[in-house]
């Protein structure tokens, strides 16, 4: 059969949450008018010096402790040379030879539920590097508008091993990273700022067959778009091989409205940059100690978390990792548990992973703008735990607390009647008033119909204002029609 | 190794210097005439020796993370007093989309 391997590796531009730029004191806040953060370094005037930015530094050291990759002790910068105008000193500042993180892998998740297995994405490098500036290419009376803002802003290249075998790996690969780099602080995650873009490298073969000739699809911004410009681009290149034709390598970019990937016109000396070391800048030392002092400032990892969550609190793998997707929910679910007690461990992570999601999702927010805190919460399903309310009603107090009607659940219960009726004298007059009022299911129910059974508990639910445990009811209604 | 008239035209576009042909062939002898010094050199054993990326035995000095340059627009208009166009704040070049 016509069996065709996919492969794929990733490069993504990760912008640094650094207050000032990567070799200029100026700053990197988003959306400021064009040119006010570009100083006399960013504009490249002559005489300048760059000074390397310690955060950016310190940035990369957190990625390759949270990847497990090698820290180089001594890493070089390198100039990238090449022409654009939005590049006024003629040469990209990056690192070539000897980048400052070496190896490493992210996992991911492939699959569902029980079918879900775990792979490691294994990582090839990641660098420190400066942004470009901006080209606006609206009429200017023939010319083009440069804003130099983001020239300098400082970057982490992270490129990969071409071990991904599918559009969705390589989501769920982009989908790790992105919640990686929030989860450790050193990115933002704001795509459409352009403070994470991917880059996917494509090719198609036999199985078992040498690496076909990629094509890499640039300035991927969005997850979607991800999917659908290498599915595109797989059938495109499989369709061409299979009509006699070769692939020839080349950078294209993807267009949404037409779902096409096409060639960018192929620019004969792109790959010639004449990388070489940077003299304005002396190799970039990282010694063991100060590798040693970020580690002790490192949050637990997604994966040691999501594995403690199972162990701890005895949560599915599914739950443990749907609650680690990003630090914000992890810290809010722990924060729930304490409250509530480790006994109500797993009900916590429904209400967080269900219920708490949909109304957020409804609503639009996210979890750190939640009007329910996690305390709120916890003690929302401590009173689920000891019987005071039942699952019904813990859904009208959650609106409650949403609504701001009150700043505790026990608060709500109390003030609104909704404690449950245990009292089993109290219930059983409610039931015997539903027989009396009912005698028609009554009379069903006696004749074998099971289904009249369930309407008569519907009807004693309804008579408690669902106050009632239902098991309760349940019990009792089976003991008085038996 | 020695460079061709070929591969002096090419650095020199990459480098987008414009060189006449009588230049070109002139840059051939003086580079040819530097590679003799680098074959000279290569010719030293180097085995074992780390490669150097500076003439300095130093390591690079870092700057905290604080902003330090003006982001005002006196700043910006200083900067682009000396610049050949601007408008709306942009510097114009000659339109460079493909």
């Amino acid at each position: 059969m016509n069996q065709w391997e996919v492969v794929i590796g990733i490069e993504t531009h990760v912008q640094l949450s650094t207050q000032s730029k990567i070799f200029s004191g100026a700053s990197t806040a988003f959306g400021a008018a064009p040119n006010v953060q570009a100083c006399a370094v960013d504009l490249a005037l002559p005489g300048v010096l760059p000074v390397l930015n310690k955060g950016a530094v310190e940035c990369a050291i957190r990625f390759g402790l949270a990847v497990g990759a090698q820290i180089a002790p001594k890493s070089v910068f390198a100039r990238k040379n090449y022409f654009y105008p939005d590049l006024p000193k003629g040469y990209q500042i990056s690192q070539f030879e000897l980048p400052v993180v070496v190896g490493g892998g992210v996992a991911i998740q492939l699959g569902q539920g029980e079918n879900a297995v775990e792979k490691i994405v294994e990582l090839t490098r990641a660098h420190l590097e400066e942004d470009a500036g901006k080209s606006l290419h609206e009429d200017f009376h023939g010319k083009s508008g440069i804003d130099l803002n983001r020239a300098g802003t400082p970057l982490l290249e992270i490129v990969t091993e071409p071990v991904m075998r599918s559009s969705a790996e390589a989501v769920a690969y982009a989908r790790a990273l992105h919640a990686l780099v929030r989860w450790i602080g050193i990115c933002d995650g704001n795509m459409q700022e352009g403070s994470f873009r991917c880059d996917a490298n494509v090719s198609v073969r036999r199985p078992g067959q040498p690496f076909g000739t990629r094509r890499e699809i640039k300035n991927l911004n969005s997850f979607r778009f991800m999917q659908q410009a290498i599915d595109y681009e797989v059938q495109w290149q499989i369709a061409t091989i299979e009509d006699g034709g070769k692939i020839q390598q080349a950078t294209v970019l993807f267009d949404p409205d037409s779902g096409e990937t096409r060639a960018m016109r192929s620019k004969e000396d792109a790959h010639d940059y004449r990388y070489f070391p940077d003299p304005d800048l002396l190799p970039l030392v990282i010694d063991r100690d100060w590798v040693e002092r970020t580690r002790a400032t490192m949050p637990e990892l997604p994966t040691a978390k999501r594995d403690r969550f199972v162990a701890d609190y005895g949560l599915s793998a599914y739950d443990a990792t749907a609650l680690t997707a990003a630090l914000e929910v992890a810290d809010f679910y722990e924060a729930a548990v304490a409250v509530a007690g480790k006994a109500s461990a797993k009900p916590c992570a429904n209400w967080v992973t269900v219920d708490l999601a949909a109304r957020l999702n409804k609503d639009g927010k996210d979890i750190g703008e939640s009007p329910v805190s996690a305390a709120q919460l916890g003690g929302l399903v401590a009173r689920i735990a000891d019987n005071t309310i039942s699952n019904n009603i813990a859904k009208k107090v959650f609106e409650a607390l949403w609504n701001g009607e009150g700043s505790t659940a026990d608060e709500i219960i109390e003030k609104q009647g909704l404690k449950q009726i245990t009292d089993t004298g109290a219930i059983e007059t409610l039931i015997d008033e539903v027989l009396a009022a009912n005698a028609a299911m009554v009379a069903e129910f006696r004749a074998g119909k099971e289904k009249a059974f369930n309407a008569l508990v519907g009807q004693a639910m309804k008579a408690t204002k669902g106050k009632a445990n239902p098991q309760q009811v349940n019990e009792l209604l089976r003991k008085k029609l038996g | 190794m020695s460079l061709t008239l070929e591969q002096v035209r090419r650095i020199a576009h990459l480098a987008r210097i414009e060189v006449s042909d009588a230049e070109a062939q002139a840059t051939v002898g003086h580079l040819n005439g530097i590679f003799a010094l680098i074959e000279e050199m290569q010719a030293v054993d180097t085995a074992g020796v780390e490669p150097m990326a500076h003439a300095q035995d130093l390591a690079q000095r870092l700057r905290d993370d604080r902003v330090t340059e003006s982001s005002a627009l006196e700043q910006r208009a200083a900067f682009q007093a000396i610049a050949p166009e601007t408008e709306s704040g942009l510097y114009l070049v000659p339109k460079v989309i493909e």
